[in-house]
């Protein structure tokens, strides 16, 4: 079976239809990159999947580990391993960066009937993942993502994703607005976290970040649609020629 | 005059004897107060400072005055106790000093703690200019001040602290007004007299807790006069039965580099007003105020910040932040004045409300007037809702929608508690404004 079954997904954006028949399959242990341009779909497909308010579903179905994804509450979507690193993270005043992680973390292992972790625990667990991504403590002690540097949103981003250890994580454009050793870093910690058991969906504009993390899969979404799918070699053709001329006479 | 039988509160509150203490000038005082009261009546909502809230149905209620067996009411100590605070406590139940309940032995030195009823008993004239007030009693036809007129009159019972000049009470001191359920519904009053000496320095936590199921009407009113150069960190926590009837005032004056620090709690209560007033009467006074309102169900809890710059280079800072959800209602005013001749001052109010509920409202008014020159000056207001971008990111790593809300308005709200600098007592705020939050 595989972990997550797009097929014919249609979603609306304020009366707007923005994917229009989207199919995508994705087994564990896959790395997929969702290329295309501006408008294509993209960030609506990640907010489709992890279920922001105000993207509405008309037809199509979204199966993830044989449960209708769509069905579920965004906190019973994370519960459910599904984690969504966002394009622009939002700052939070006044709630402590570990706090918060602490609440995720635990109200995650409640959903799914486990024992939750007590300050302890969770305090030596965050110290462990800080090793392993190479992130200074001192991310912690902050309000999340408060008065954070562009970079520094995106690592805590890739530092929430190892914690919670997701199943299927979707990266969304998590490679914008970096400069070269903020890419670099990012892309360790993705690296680090690739596992036989976790897919990744990886959406960007740019073929840079796949450089460093390099996908199994690359698909080109266009106008609402995968309009090609191949391997990497696909993101280096679009890195030469663009956009133009791509999904002509494909098995759309 | 009216024709018309007064109201049953009215009625209620002037069938009560005076106390008697006799003093005569005090005994006075109570009488014209009385008299005031009477013929001034109650404010509506014509009455500007009372204009968002209403006293039509309190005014159709009676209460019994003073309570006789307030010393004979089980209270739980341990309701009494807050974390990081251990030092000298007084406490009143239902507006009658408790002994059993307070802690007044051994008193650091400089440092004067007693109920007003034992106060009276000696030398009574350092508390005559405190107790007199003769602006309540000056217009009969002015009914904002009927609170204070009725309190004045009939407030048998208080507190009276001071610290003697220089002196730094190093440990919090505790006043705790606690309304305990009774077989009737009460009135009770409690007036306190607070002096700083110049240069003291005081943290002063003043709480107010119910006991039981009640639907009391207490009123209370404090002096707090600090003197040149003296500090003054007070702690507000209002949690009474959420029945209860609360009206306060508070009245401080702040001599030359006379500095205080106000961080208020308000959470309980049915009915609950507090007039906070402060005069900047000494050139360089600080005053910071920080408070936090928070009605549910169907509470309607109404703070009135006047803030007076009388002196030179004066500041002060407020920042006030409410939370109203399901039908409450909250009322904030700030209104800043400062006078001519206080050239230099610097003045700034913020009041940030939250709605988490449709049929929630909050009615607040910043208000600014300006008389002298190189003022510095600044207010605003905001009345919104949670964000949803906010809300969205903590659902989206697996928060529970309920908790996320819980989780965003406690942070709104701790902001303004930051600044605290007992660390248990700031944990211990910010656990009673968690635990007020829908769930």
């Amino acid at each position: 079976m595989s972990m997550l079954k797009i097929e014919n997904l249609h979603a609306r954006v304020e009366g707007k239809e923005i994917l229009k028949g989207l199919s995508l399959t994705v087994n564990a242990g896959e790395v997929h990159a969702i290329m295309g341009p501006n408008g294509a779909g993209k960030s609506t497909l990640g907010n489709v999947l992890s279920g922001r308010d105000g993207y509405e579903v008309t037809a199509g179905s979204v199966i993830y580990n044989g449960i209708d994804l769509l069905a579920l509450e965004p906190e019973a979507r994370a519960a459910a391993g599904v984690f969504l690193a966002f394009q622009y993270p939002v700052e939070i005043p006044g709630v402590n960066n570990t706090y918060f992680l602490r609440a995720a973390f635990n109200a995650q292992r409640k959903a799914r009937g486990e024992k939750e972790f007590d300050s302890m625990q969770f305090l030596k667990l965050v110290r462990e993942k800080l090793k392993v991504m190479q992130i200074s403590d001192e991310l912690l002690h902050r309000a999340v993502n408060e008065g954070f540097s562009g970079g520094e949103k995106k690592r805590n981003e890739i530092f929430q994703m190892a914690v919670l250890e997701p199943q299927l994580a979707i990266l969304d454009e998590t490679d914008s607005g970096l400069d070269i050793d903020a890419l670099k870093q990012v892309a360790q910690g993705v690296n680090t976290l690739r596992s036989p058991d976790r897919a990744f969906l990886m959406i960007t504009h740019y073929q840079r970040l796949l450089d460093y993390v390099v996908p199994d899969f690359v698909h080109v979404l266009a106008d609402g649609r995968i309009v090609e799918s191949g391997d990497k070699s696909l993101a280096l053709k679009l890195e030469e020629h663009g956009y133009a001329g791509i999904g002509e006479g494909a098995a759309a | 005059m009216s024709q018309l039988a007064p109201l049953p509160l009215v009625a209620s509150l002037l069938d009560a004897p005076l106390p008697d203490s006799g003093i005569t000038w005090l005994d006075a005082v109570r009488r014209e107060n009385r008299e005031a009261f009477a013929a001034g009546g109650l404010p509506d909502t014509r009455v500007e400072a009372w204009k968002y809230t209403a006293l039509r149905a309190l005014a159709q209620r009676s209460f019994a005055s003073g309570d006789a067996d307030a010393q004979a009411r089980a209270v739980d100590p341990s309701a009494l106790v807050l974390p990081g605070v251990d030092g000298p406590r007084l406490v009143f139940v239902n507006g009658v000093f408790r002994a059993d309940l307070s802690a007044l032995d051994s008193l650091p030195a400089g440092l004067t703690l007693q109920p007003l009823s034992q106060a009276l008993q000696g030398d009574a004239e350092p508390l005559r200019f405190a107790l007199s007030r003769p602006a309540l009693i000056r217009d009969a036809r002015e009914s904002g001040d009927a609170f204070a007129r009725i309190n004045a009159a009939s407030a048998g019972d208080g507190v009276v602290l001071r610290v003697a000049a220089n002196v730094k009470v190093a440990t919090p001191v505790q006043l705790v007004f606690v309304g305990a359920a009774a077989e009737v519904d009460l009135a009770w009053h409690a007036r306190n007299v607070i002096e700083l000496g110049e240069g003291a320095e005081l943290t002063l936590i003043e709480q107010h807790v119910g006991s039981g199921e009640q639907v009391h009407l207490a009123t209370l009113v404090s002096d707090i006069e600090l003197r040149e150069g003296a500090c003054l960190h007070h702690t507000a926590l209002q949690n009474t039965a959420i029945g209860a009837n609360l009206i306060r005032r508070s009245s401080l004056r702040l001599h030359a580099r006379a500095q205080a620090t106000l961080h208020v709690l308000e959470l309980g209560g049915a009915l609950v007003r507090h007039d906070l007033q402060a005069e900047l009467i000494g050139d360089g006074a600080q005053l910071d105020t920080r408070g936090v309102f928070m009605p549910h169900g169907r509470q309607h809890i109404d703070t009135q910040l006047a803030i007076r710059h009388q002196a030179l280079n004066t500041t002060s800072n407020s920042n006030w932040r409410g939370v109203a959800n399901d039908r409450a209602r909250g009322v904030f005013r700030g209104a800043i004045v400062v006078a001519p001749g206080a050239d230099g001052s610097d003045a700034s109010l913020s009041n940030k409300n939250l709605l988490l509920s449709p049929s929630a409202e909050i009615d607040t008014k910043p208000e600014l007037e300006i008389y002298a020159d190189e003022v510095k000056a600044a207010h605003g207001a905001t009345v919104g809702q949670l964000d949803e971008r906010s809300l969205f990111y903590l659902c989206s790593r697996g928060i529970p929608q309920a908790e996320a809300r819980a989780l965003l308005t406690a942070a709104f709200c701790r902001a303004v508690l930051d600044d605290l600098p007992n660390e248990a007592l700031r944990e211990h705020l910010s656990a009673m404004l968690v635990a007020q939050l829908p769930s």
